[in-house]
C-alpha cells in the first residue's frame, strides 16, 4: 500500500497543485468581477447597475459545469482560441464573480446609512468615504461568506476534470483505473480536498479574529 | 464567421424538456432522501449523546468540504470494485446527491432546532407533554417552518448539481446538450438553451417556493 502511494504521489501532487491554482485564479478573477459588480448593483447608473444585474442573475442560476461546457465549446465555434484550464478558470470565476458581488453588495448595504451620512456631512468625498469608512466596516460581514465562496469554487474545480483539465479529481480517476485501489486513493483525493478547504477556512477565521479587532 | 442554425437544436428539443424533468425529480427524490438523513444528523448533533454527536460532525464536515464528483466517482466506479456493484449510473447518481444534500440539510434543519425558542419547549413539558410528544408536536413543526427558505435554497442547488450527473452518462439535460452538440455541433445554440432551461426551471421553482413559504409564515 505504502509503495502504490510512493508511485503515485507525483502525479496526485501534480493534480493538487493544478487544482489549487485553478481554484485560485477563478478566486481571484471571481473577486475582482465581484467588486466591481456589487459596486454597479449598489451606485452604478441605470444601464450599468441592470448589466450587473443580469449577469448576477444568469451566472448564478446556471450550472458551473454547463458554464464550463459552454465555454470550452463555444469560444472555438466564435474563433477564440482557449485551452481546457483557461476555460475553467473563465467559467468559475464568472460563477465565483456573481456570487462575490451579491456578498458585496449585502456586505455594504449593511452599513449604516448613517455612517455614510455622518461620512459625507465632515466632507469626504464619495470616494473616500468608502475607502475610510464603508469598506473596512464592510470587510468583516463579507470575509465569513468570502470564505464559503472559495471552499465552494475549490469543490467546483473538480468540475474541470470533464474538459480534461488533469486535476486532482482526474489524477485519481486515472490511478484508481490503473491500480484498481478504489477506497485507498479516494480516501487520498477526500483527505486532501478536505485538507485545502480546511485550512481555508482556518485562515479566514484568523482574518476574521484580527479585523474584528482592528 | 459562425452561422446561426436553431432548427437542430428545436428537432432534438424533447432530448433537453426529458432531461430537465429527469433532473427535477433526481432533485426531488435526493431531496427527500437527504431530508430523512439530514433530520436524523441534526437531531444527532443536537440531542445525540456525546459519540453520535461526533459521528454526525464528521459527516457534516467531511462531505461538506469534498467534490460533489468526488462522491460520485467512489460510488459509481468505487464501490463495484470494493464488491458493491448494487447500482446502475442513475441510482449511483441520486445516491451520492442524498449523501452530499444530507450533510447540508443536516446544517439547515440544526439551525431550525436551534431556533426553537427554550421556553416553548419548557412550555409544553409543563403542561405534561412527555419529550417525544414534545420534538413531535413543538420542535418538528416549528423547525420546519424555521427550515423552508433554506430548504427551497438547497432545491434549487440540487438541481443545479444534478447537471455533473452528465458525468456518469445520466440522461439529463446537461447530458442531452452534450449528446445534441456531438450529432449536430450547433455548440452555441444547444448551451445558449439549455442554460435558458436552466434558468427558467431555477426562476420558476423559485416563485413556487415564495408563494408556500408566504401561505406557511408563522407571522403572516
Amino acid at each position: 500500500m505504502m509503495e502504490l502511494i510512493l508511485v503515485s504521489a507525483p502525479l496526485i501532487l501534480r493534480g493538487l497543485l493544478v487544482t489549487v491554482m485553478v481554484s485560485a485564479a477563478a478566486l481571484l478573477l471571481g473577486t475582482l468581477l465581484g467588486i466591481g459588480g456589487g459596486l454597479s448593483l449598489l451606485y452604478g447608473a441605470k444601464p450599468l447597475h441592470w448589466l450587473a444585474r443580469i449577469y448576477v442573475d444568469v451566472a448564478r442560476g446556471v450550472p458551473q459545469l454547463v458554464l464550463i461546457f459552454a465555454i470550452f465549446y463555444g469560444f472555438p465555434a466564435l474563433g477564440l482560441q482557449v485551452s481546457a484550464i483557461v476555460a475553467g478558470i473563465l467559467a468559475l470565476g464568472l460563477f465565483c464573480g456573481a456570487h462575490m458581488s451579491e456578498i458585496v453588495r449585502g456586505g455594504v448595504e449593511s452599513i449604516a446609512r448613517g455612517q455614510t451620512d455622518a461620512a459625507r456631512a465632515i466632507g469626504l468625498t464619495f470616494a473616500l468615504c468608502l475607502r475610510h469608512v464603508i469598506f473596512p466596516q464592510a470587510l468583516r460581514r463579507i470575509l465569513p461568506a468570502w470564505v464559503n465562496t472559495a471552499v465552494e469554487i475549490v469543490k467546483s474545480s473538480s468540475l474541470v476534470s470533464l474538459v480534461s483539465v488533469v486535476d486532482l479529481t482526474m489524477a485519481i480517476q486515472q490511478i484508481v483505473g490503473r491500480t484498481r485501489a478504489a477506497l485507498l486513493f479516494y480516501a487520498v483525493a477526500a483527505g486532501l480536498y478536505f485538507a485545502v478547504n480546511f485550512t481555508l477556512s482556518i485562515v479566514g477565521r484568523r482574518m476574521e479574529r484580527r479585523f474584528a479587532h482592528g | 464567421m459562425y452561422q446561426f442554425n436553431w432548427r437542430p437544436v428545436f428537432d432534438n428539443f424533447d432530448l433537453l424538456l426529458k432531461g430537465l424533468c429527469l433532473g427535477l425529480g433526481i432533485a426531488l427524490l435526493a431531496l427527500a432522501i437527504g431530508s430523512v438523513i439530514g433530520l436524523a444528523a441534526a437531531f444527532g448533533r443536537t440531542h445525540g449523546a456525546r459519540p453520535l454527536r461526533l459521528l454526525a460532525a464528521a459527516y457534516v464536515e467531511l462531505v461538506r468540504n469534498i467534490p460533489l464528483l468526488l462522491i460520485i466517482y467512489f460510488v459509481y466506479f468505487g464501490l463495484p470494485l470494493l464488491g458493491v456493484g448494487l447500482f446502475d449510473n442513475l441510482w449511483s447518481f441520486v445516491l451520492s446527491l442524498a449523501l452530499y444534500a444530507g450533510a447540508y440539510l443536516t446544517e439547515v434543519f440544526r439551525a431550525g432546532i436551534e431556533a426553537v425558542g427554550k421556553g416553548q419547549i419548557e412550555a409544553a413539558r409543563a403542561i405534561g407533554m412527555t419529550r417525544r410528544q414534545v420534538v413531535r408536536h413543538v420542535t418538528l413543526p416549528l423547525m420546519f417552518r424555521v427550515a423552508l427558505p433554506a430548504l427551497g435554497n438547497t432545491f434549487i442547488s440540487l438541481f443545479k448539481d444534478t447537471s455533473v450527473a452528465s458525468a456518469i452518462a445520466v440522461p439529463e439535460l446537461t447530458y442531452g446538450a452534450i449528446r445534441i452538440n456531438v450529432n449536430t455541433w450547433r455548440v452555441i445554440e444547444v448551451y445558449f438553451v439549455a442554460g435558458l432551461l436552466y434558468l427558467g426551471a431555477c426562476y420558476a421553482i423559485a416563485a413556487l417556493l415564495r408563494r408556500v413559504e408566504r401561505r406557511l409564515a408563522i407571522i403572516p
